[in-house]
C-alpha cells in the first residue's frame, strides 16, 4: 500500500448526495479479476456520453463536457469534495481502486458510507469527515477560485485552506498508523497469530458445531 | 451490567483490542463470491499465505451467471473468466460447501447460505457484498467488506473493526394485510434516511419483528445496509430454532440441545440501553414504492410524486429534481399512474420461498398485462426453485405469461444479460434503485413480491389490498 503522509493537492468538487458505488464504478467493470485499471471508468456513466464495457479504449470515447472530471480546470485534482453519504450502496473495493487509479488520493465529504469508508483505508485513500458547514464553505471557495488547493497533514490531522484556515480530522490510531507507514494489515494481523490459534480451540471446544 | 445482543455477538468474538479501540474479531462464516473474490485469493498466492480455515468457507457463483439456456454456458467471456476463477481459487480449497454454476443448490450466496443451516445464531458472518447483513437476522453479526478483508480474513481468520453504536428499531403491533417485510424495510429507511443508520448496528425488534417469519427478517436485515447500518440483527427465537432445526449444517443431537440453549440467550437485556432508538407502529406501514433513485426516496402506495418546490433544502431540492428527471416522473402525479415496463422477482432481498408464494397467491388465475414487456421470476437458488416447482408456483407465474429462470442475482444488479434498456421502467423486488442498477438510464422502483405482482398485471402501481 502507498504511503500517505503530507498532501497538497489540487480539489475536485462532486456536489451531489449519496453518490453510490454503481456511479463510482459500474457494475459491468466488476468483471475484472485485476486489483487495477479501474481509473478511466471512475464515474464511467456521468464522464462519457455513450455506454462503456470492459477493454474500451477510454481516450477515444466521447466524454460529457458538464462533469466535473472533464472540466480542464480540474485535470490533476488529487482531492475529492463530496457531499453526505458518499460512497453507499455495494461494498465493491473497486470503487477505492477506481477513486486511487484515477489519481485521488483524499476525499472529503460530511459523511460516508461505512464499507466504502473502511475500503479507502485499505487502498492508501484517506476518508476524512468534515463537518457540513466546513465542507459547503470548501465548495464555496473552490467555486470561487480557479486551482483551488488544499494541504492535508494526516500526522497533524488537519486540513488547511489557501487561506490558512485549519480544520481538524478525526482518524483512529490504527488506521492512521498503517497509512503514514504503508502497512498492510494482515502482516500485522498474523503478528497475534498465537492469540487467533488460543481464541479458536476455546471457541471449539465450547461451540463445537461451529467448526 | 446489561448487554445489548449486540454487545453479546461482539463480545464474544473480540481476539485482541487496541487502545484505541480498534478491535481483531474472530470470523465463524466467510461467504465467498466470484464478483469480490478473485483478487483476494490472487493476493494471498502473491504473499505466500494460505487460507487460515478453509472449512469456514462457504461458496457459489451468483452474480455474473445467467438464469436462462444454461445449456450454452456463459457467453460473455469476461464473465466466464471471472467465474472460471472461483472455480479454479475453490478446487483443492476444502471449502465446507461450494455450489459451482449449475450446481442443483446453486444460488445467491445470502440466500443459500440460511437454507443449508450454514448460517447460525451467535456467529460472525463475513461476505465480500453488503447484503450480508441479512443473516443479521439469525442472531448473527453479519456485514459486507471489501476485497482487501476477504483477503484478511482467508489468511487471518478475524477481521480488524470497531465496535459501531446501537440503534434499535422498534415495531410494535400488528401489520396490515398485503403489507410484508419489504415493506417495512422500505418505511424504516423512508424515515430514517439512507444515512440513517451509518454507524451503527441496528437491532430490529417488536411483536411485528416477532411475527415475521425468517424469509421475513431476512428481507428486513437484508435493507438494513441499505439504511446506512453496519449491520441488522434480531434476537433468535423459536422462529429462530425452528427454522435451523434439520438443516444441512445445523448441529445434530446433543450439539443442537447445547446450541439451542446457548442461542436462547441471544437477545438484549431487558435492561440493555442503545445509543438511539426508533419507534414505529406496525398499523401505519402502508404497501411502500419507492419513486426516486435512492431507497429513502420511497412513499406509501396512496401518496403522490414529492414536488421539489416544496423542498426548502437547496442540497435536497436538487436531488429531487434529479431524481423526477432520470425516472421520467412529474411531480405531484399519484403513485398508482406510474405505468411500468417490466417486473423483476428475485434477488437477495425477495427470491425465498416465501415471497414467490406471495407473489403467486396474487397471480394466480391471472395475466400479466399486454403493456408489460416482460416479468422476469428469478428464484434465490436451486432449492428454492424445486420448492416452487413441487407447490407448483412455477405453473401459476408460466400460465400468467411470466418467465420462470434459473437462479442468480440477475437483475438485481443486471451483470448478466438480465437487464433493462435505457429508459425502462421496472417494479423490482431488489433492494437498490440507484441510477443505472438495473441497466444503464434504467428505472426502478423498489417494491414488496405482491405490489410488483399486483402491477405485472394491472400494468401499473396498485395497492395490493384493494385486490387481496
Ligand atoms: S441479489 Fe443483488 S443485492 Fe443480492 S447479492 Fe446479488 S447482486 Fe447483491
Amino acid at each position: 500500500m502507498k504511503k500517505f503522509d503530507l498532501l497538497d493537492g489540487l480539489v475536485c468538487p462532486l456536489d451531489r448526495a449519496n453518490v453510490d458505488t454503481d456511479a463510482i464504478i459500474p457494475k459491468q467493470f466488476l468483471k475484472s479479476i485485476n486489483r487495477s485499471g479501474f481509473g478511466p471508468n471512475l464515474f464511467d456513466e456521468w464522464r462519457y456520453t455513450d455506454h462503456g464495457e470492459p477493454g474500451m479504449d477510454c481516450s477515444l470515447r466521447p466524454k460529457n463536457p458538464d462533469f466535473v472530471l472533464n472540466q480542464p480546470r480540474f485535470q490533476g485534482a488529487q482531492i475529492l469534495l463530496a457531499r453526505d453519504n458518499f460512497g453507499c450502496g455495494s461494498s465493491r473495493e473497486h470503487a477505492p481502486w477506481a477513486i486511487e487509479d484515477y489519481g485521488f488520493r483524499a476525499i472529503i465529504a460530511p459523511s460516508f458510507a461505512d464499507i466504502f469508508f473502511n475500503n479507502c483505508f485499505k487502498n492508501g485513500v484517506l476518508p476524512i469527515v468534515l463537518p457540513e458547514e466546513t465542507v459547503d464553505s470548501l465548495f464555496k471557495e473552490c467555486a470561487a477560485q480557479e486551482g483551488y488547493r488544499l494541504t492535508i497533514d494526516l500526522a497533524a490531522q488537519t486540513v488547511t485552506t489557501p487561506d490558512g484556515d485549519a480544520f481538524p480530522f478525526e482518524i483512529t490510531a490504527h488506521r492512521k498508523h498503517c497509512l503514514l507507514n504503508g502497512l498492510d494489515d494482515i502482516g500485522l494481523t498474523l503478528r497475534h497469530a498465537e492469540k487467533i490459534k488460543a481464541f479458536e480451540e476455546k471457541r471449539k471446544a465450547e461451540q463445537p458445531w461451529l467448526f | 451490567m446489561a448487554q445489548t445482543l449486540y454487545d453479546k455477538l461482539w463480545n464474544s468474538h473480540v481476539v485482541h483490542q487496541d487502545e484505541d479501540g480498534t478491535c481483531l474479531l474472530y470470523i465463524d462464516r466467510h461467504l465467498v463470491h466470484e464478483v469480490t473474490s478473485p483478487q483476494a485469493f490472487e493476493g494471498l498466492r502473491l504473499a505466500g499465505r494460505t487460507a487460515w480455515r478453509s472449512k469456514s468457507v462457504i461458496a457459489t457463483a451468483d452474480h455474473n451467471t445467467p438464469t436462462d439456456n444454461w445449456d450454452q454456458d456463459i457467453q460473455d467471456p469476461i464473465a466466464k473468466q471471472q467465474v472460471d476463477t472461483l472455480d479454479a481459487n475453490l478446487k483443492n480449497f476444502d471449502a465446507l460447501d461450494f455450489y459451482p454454476f449449475k450446481h442443483e443448490k446453486q444460488g445467491i450466496i445470502h440466500v443459500i447460505a440460511p437454507e443449508n443451516g450454514a448460517t447460525l445464531p451467535g456467529m460472525t458472518v463475513v461476505c465480500g457484498d453488503s447484503h450480508t447483513s441479512t443473516h443479521g437476522a439469525f442472531g448473527a453479526l453479519a456485514h459486507g467488506i471489501g476485497t482487501s478483508e476477504v483477503e484478511h480474513v482467508l489468511a487471518t481468520q478475524t477481521l480488524v473493526a470497531k465496535k459501531a453504536k446501537s440503534m434499535l428499531i422498534k415495531v410494535e403491533g400488528q401489520l396490515g394485510k398485503g403489507v410484508g417485510a419489504k415493506d417495512v424495510a422500505l418505511a424504516i429507511i423512508g424515515k430514517i434516511g439512507t444515512a440513517g443508520g451509518t454507524g451503527y448496528t441496528i437491532e430490529f425488534a417488536g411483536s411485528a419483528i416477532r411475527g415475521l417469519s425468517m424469509e421475513g427478517r431476512m428481507t428486513l436485515c437484508n435493507m438494513a445496509i441499505e439504511g446506512g447500518a453496519r449491520a441488522g440483527i434480531i434476537a433468535v427465537d423459536d422462529t429462530t430454532i425452528d427454522y435451523l432445526r434439520g438443516r444441512t449444517h445445523a448441529p445434530k443431537g446433543e450439539n443442537w440441545d447445547k446450541a439451542v440453549a446457548y442461542w436462547k440467550t441471544l437477545h438484549s437485556d431487558a435492561d440493555a440501553t442503545f445509543d438511539t432508538i426508533v419507534e414505529i407502529k406496525a398499523e401505519t406501514i402502508d404497501p411502500q414504492v419507492t419513486w426516486g433513485t435512492s431507497p429513502e426516496q420511497v412513499l406509501a402506495v396512496g401518496g403522490k410524486v414529492p414536488n421539489p418546490a416544496n423542498e426548502a433544502d437547496p442540497v435536497k431540492r436538487g436531488s429531487i429534481e434529479r431524481a423526477l428527471q432520470y425516472m421520467g416522473l412529474n411531480a405531484d402525479m399519484p403513485i398508482t399512474d406510474i405505468r411500468i415496463d417490466k417486473v423483476f422477482i428475485g434477488s437477495c432481498t425477495n427470491s425465498r420461498i416465501e415471497d414467490l408464494r406471495e407473489a403467486a397467491g396474487i397471480v394466480k388465475g391471472k395475466k400479466k398485462a399486454a403493456s408489460v414487456k416482460q416479468v422476469l421470476i428469478v428464484p434465490g437458488s436451486g432449492l428454492v426453485k424445486r420448492q416452487a416447482e413441487e407447490e407448483g408456483l412455477d405453473k401459476v407465474f408460466i400460465e400468467a405469461g411470466f418467465e420462470w429462470r434459473e437462479p442468480g442475482c440477475s437483475m438485481c444488479l443486471a451483470m448478466n444479460n438480465d437487464r433493462l434498456a435505457p429508459g425502462e421502467r421496472c417494479a423490482s423486488t431488489s433492494n437498490r434503485n440507484f441510477e443505472g442498477r438495473q441497466g444503464a438510464g434504467s428505472r426502478t422502483h423498489l417494491v414488496s413480491p405482491a405490489m410488483a405482482a399486483a402491477a405485472a398485471i394491472a400494468g401499473h402501481f396498485v395497492d395490493v389490498r384493494d385486490i387481496l
